[in-house]
């Protein structure tokens, strides 16, 4: 599996509110046998753990989902989300929440936090750290906590524009997902396995996580044109009320043709690194990295429940911004090279100072033996 | 076309930004679409001096190019019809309060500085309550360009709104420190008008003690003069209510005698239960007051719009369960509503909005689609027996059961309506347009143009929202006439209106249609 398969979703007519274009997707029968659950915590997740040296580590959940699967189906049909039964949402402390992907009380039911998985999966890429000096990376990880740990993310109503756009959004009948641009730059997508789960979670939308890029391309873009309908009607071209319908029939599907290979092309044909994070069922839950490359291609990582098909029951993703995109491939490179800096800079096809400068630049200076470095450096001078 | 006066070309714009803007009194060329001057890229006092027929600046900066700037007065003036009709300064479903207020004051400003005369004639069209009082302050706050006869619209426009509205607007005006002879005038005429003044006193007691301090009026009578000045000075009072309101301070039985509100208050000071209050009060309630505090209320005299949205409050299973009287009280209404149009209209297939954005705002819950509903059976009523096709957006077909939801497939909508072949076709909608965008404006273009250009089908759209970012309601296609509407009732009244902003009409038509309207108005208020 390398590509993320929106088999079975068909792309309606965009809304545009400013400079945030949404586009519904819809399904003809809702995936049978899983439905995804809200659960709201306490005190909106917020809490913090004292870690003792008069630091505390303060960590903000503003929701969780649970995907509750049964092979059956008949709780396909069931309307409405419903906490399994278990009365009132139950508080869960902050500290406790060390496993983001985590069973919950029946067998058929798994409690997941929607993006940490990915998120989590990004930052820690290659954060088993460097092999080779793992005495050293384990005794400062724990001495300083991973530094390149940090990644900036935007709460969805710290995006200008997105919560009135999610508000004025008219949700279509049957409505399962929802590509989410701004300025027209796919931000995120998101996709759940029934329409009365959909109506339901449209609006925890508001309160996820969005990259860097959206929030500066939502602060500093202008708004959007809307893609109006246009009917050629040139001579002789339409003779009575049934060629007047085809005609617009033929511009819906024009736009769906045109949305899903231009604006979506990117998310369904770059092939992504998928790996199986939980079984449940007929289910998988994936989270996926992307392949880091380079030359302005979109990038998301994200995570993915596939039903038996490989078609995406659950989707949501999470697009990262250059400097993002750069900071994982230099990882990646360097990981390849098993982290020496002289092979990296080999197999980059520059010199060592280059890739000192573009760790450096990339935020990563702390994984860097200062001393080593410089030694190195002022050989390279000397000779 | 006919040459629009433009800036006299510059040497100086390289220099000076502002020089290549059109001087004052001088007529900029419309937007490439319509003909309407596109005054909100200019500055202030720019916007208020172009194209204006009536202005001395603008008179001679228009000899010889009479055709377009009488459509581009028409034009304005049918697009400050429409605000005034279904703008009230409320939260939209899409715009804040904000935005809406601050849209129609500049609106109210630009149409009164441009066409006074016709601003004031708009006093005499069904446009509401809020719009009315607006165009009152404005004009009185203006008294130096005033026209002859705006005393006499104003005056009749008062008496029929609700006196707490006119009160606020005093309370505006002395806030404003409007205090010429004319507001003097009207204002000592309208209270002096009021049919019981122990019982303003009562029920509007701040209101009517600022307008008498700010005109310097004197009390209607020494009794009433003295409750609202010097309280302390009677030991009773003679009249009724005023004695009333002074036993309620310690009596329980006398409340019962006030007027609702204040009653309210009184039976709060004294802690009575609330359903106790209700029961004994309710001869002294309102229509409307009995409404909102669901009392049973008569719905045989409910007008239909208010009907609606009593309707669409309730809630489904009481719908299913009341269906056959809310459907016979409705249809009463509307038959009502129609009067003497009742069964005229022939074939008449009508598009109505139940999307999701009809659900209006908090302040104006369900407005649009009871809009909607009300038009639903206004034109049921209208047309001839059994040739009414109603098509709402969602595909649902029980009137009764409307509920906001879903996108604006407004298009293909249009097309299954005229796929019946109506006489007239109605569009009851806000104008966005979504499922896709902007299709119900190429189908009617297209229908228009290629399929029905003898215009054997009229269509007419009416909408019930004020889009604050084009200062009117919003249009689906030029070729197709936009009204905006804020009660059902007035359908087949907007429908006349709405025939001028085809551009088949000159605006000397409107100026005829609006005299006689006006004439109409002021023999129907004098006594």
């Amino acid at each position: 599996m390398t590509r993320i398969d929106l088999g079975g979703l068909v792309t309606r007519p965009a809304q545009v509110w400013g400079g945030v274009r949404l586009v519904p997707l819809v399904r003809d029968e809702p995936v049978p046998g899983l439905r995804l659950h809200r659960e709201v915590y306490e005190g909106w997740g917020a809490d913090s753990v004292a870690l003792g040296d008069r630091t505390a580590y303060t960590s903000y959940i503003p929701h969780g989902f649970v995907a509750d699967w049964t092979g059956t189906g008949a709780e396909a049909a069931a309307y409405g989300t419903r906490l399994g039964g278990e009365g009132e949402p139950t508080a869960v402390p902050v500290r406790r929440l060390h496993r983001m992907a985590k069973r919950r009380g029946r067998e058929d039911r798994l409690r997941f936090l929607p993006l940490h998985l990915a998120l989590e999966g990004y930052l820690a890429l290659h954060f088993g750290g460097p092999s080779v000096v793992w005495d050293d990376w384990s005794r400062e990880a724990l001495r300083r906590g991973l530094s390149p740990r940090a990644e900036a993310a935007y709460a969805g109503w710290a995006v200008p524009g997105l919560a009135e756009a999610l508000r004025v959004f008219e949700l279509h009948p049957g409505q399962c997902g929802l590509l989410l641009y701004v300025a027209d730059a796919l931000a995120s997508a998101f996709v759940v396995p029934h329409a009365d789960d959909y109506r339901l979670l449209h609006p925890t939308l508001v309160e996820d996580l969005y990259g860097e890029l959206v929030h500066q391309y939502a602060y500093y873009g202008a708004p959007v044109p809307e893609f109006t309908a246009r009917i050629r009607d040139g001579a002789g071209g339409i003779r009575g009320l049934a060629d007047l319908r085809a005609a617009a029939l033929e511009q819906e599907r024009a736009w769906a043709v045109a949305h899903d290979g231009l604006m979506a092309r990117d998310l369904r044909e770059t092939s992504y690194s998928f790996e199986r994070a939980y079984r449940m069922g007929p289910f998988s839950l994936y989270r996926f990295l992307p392949p880091f490359e380079r030359g302005g291609r979109e990038q998301h990582i994200g995570e993915v429940i596939t039903d038996r098909k490989g078609r995406a029951a659950y989707l949501k993703t999470f697009r990262l911004s250059e400097n993002q995109i750069r900071k994982g491939y230099l990882l990646n490179r360097l990981a390849d090279c098993d982290w020496h800096l002289g092979r990296t800079a080999e197999a980059l096809g520059t010199s060592y100072a280059e890739v000192v400068r573009r760790v450096r630049g990339a935020g990563l200076g702390g994984l860097l033996d200062a001393h080593a470095v410089a030694r190195r450096l002022r050989e390279d001078q000397e000779s | 076309m006919p040459p629009v006066c433009r800036a006299a070309p510059t040497t100086t714009a390289a220099r000076n930004p502002l020089a290549v803007l059109p001087r004052p009194g001088v007529s900029v060329p419309g937007p490439a679409a319509g003909l309407r001057c596109d005054f909100r890229n200019l500055p202030l006092q720019q916007r208020l001096r172009c194209s204006r027929p009536h202005s001395p600046a603008g008179v001679h900066a228009h000899e010889g190019e009479g055709a377009v700037s009488e459509l581009v007065a028409a034009e304005d003036v049918l697009l400050f019809v429409n605000a005034a009709v279904t703008a009230t300064g409320q939260r939209e479903f899409r715009s804040s309060a904000a935005e809406q207020r601050f849209s129609l004051a500049f609106l109210h400003e630009y149409v009164r500085v441009n066409y006074r005369p016709v601003y004031a004639a708009a006093l005499a069209l069904d446009i509401n309550d809020h719009n009315a009082a607006l165009i009152a302050e404005h004009l009185l706050r203006t008294p130096k360009e005033a026209e002859p006869g705006e005393g006499r619209l104003i005056a009749a426009r008062l008496a029929l709104l609700p006196p707490q509205r006119v009160y606020r607007l005093f309370g505006a005006l002395r806030a404003a420190g409007v205090n010429n002879r004319r507001t003097r005038a009207i204002v000592r005429a309208w209270l002096a008008a009021r049919p019981d003044p122990a019982l303003d006193a009562v029920k509007y007691r701040t209101g009517l003690k600022a307008a008498l301090r700010h005109v310097h009026a004197r009390p209607a009578d020494p009794e009433t003069g003295d409750f609202l000045f010097a309280p302390g000075r009677r030991v009773r009072y003679e009249n009724a209510t005023l004695d009333a309101h002074r036993r309620a301070h310690y009596e329980q039985g006398a409340l019962y005698e006030l007027p609702f509100t204040v009653a309210e208050g009184f039976a709060a000071k004294h802690g009575i239960p609330r359903a106790v209050f209700l029961e004994r009060i309710a001869p002294r309630m309102t229509r409307l007051e009995r409404l909102r505090t669901d009392r049973a209320a008569d719905l045989s005299v409910m007008p239909l719009t208010r009907l609606a949205l009593y309707v669409l409050a309730l809630p489904f299973a009481e719908r299913v369960e009341r269906r056959a009287e809310l459907t016979a009280a409705l249809r009463a209404a509307a038959r009502r509503a129609a009067g003497p149009y009742a069964g005229s209209w022939g074939r008449v297939a009508a598009v109505l909005d139940d999307s999701f954005s009809s659900s209006g705002s908090a302040v104006k819950r369900r407005r649009p689609l009871a809009v909607a509903l009300g038009c639903h059976f206004l034109l049921e009523a209208l047309a001839s027996p059994g040739a009414y096709t109603p098509l709402w957006t969602s595909g649902r077909d029980d009137p009764l059961l409307v509920h906001p939801y879903g996108p604006t497939p407004l298009g293909l909508r249009i097309l299954d309506a005229l796929d019946t072949g109506p006489e007239r076709l109605v569009i009851v909608s806000d104008g966005w347009d979504n499922a896709p965008p902007g299709l119900a404006g190429e189908v009617l273009r297209v229908w228009r143009s290629r399929l029905d250009p003898e215009r054997a089908t009229s269509v007419v759209h009416l909408n019930p929202v004020y889009d604050t970012e084009g200062f009117d309601v919003r249009r689906l296609a030029p070729s197709v006439p936009t009204a905006g509407i804020r009660d059902a009732e007035d359908l087949a009244a907007l429908v006349e209106i709405a025939q001028f902003a085809e551009g088949r009409t000159g605006f000397a038509e409107l100026r005829a249609y609006l005299d006689r309207r006006v004439e109409q108005f002021l023999k129907e208020a004098a006594p």
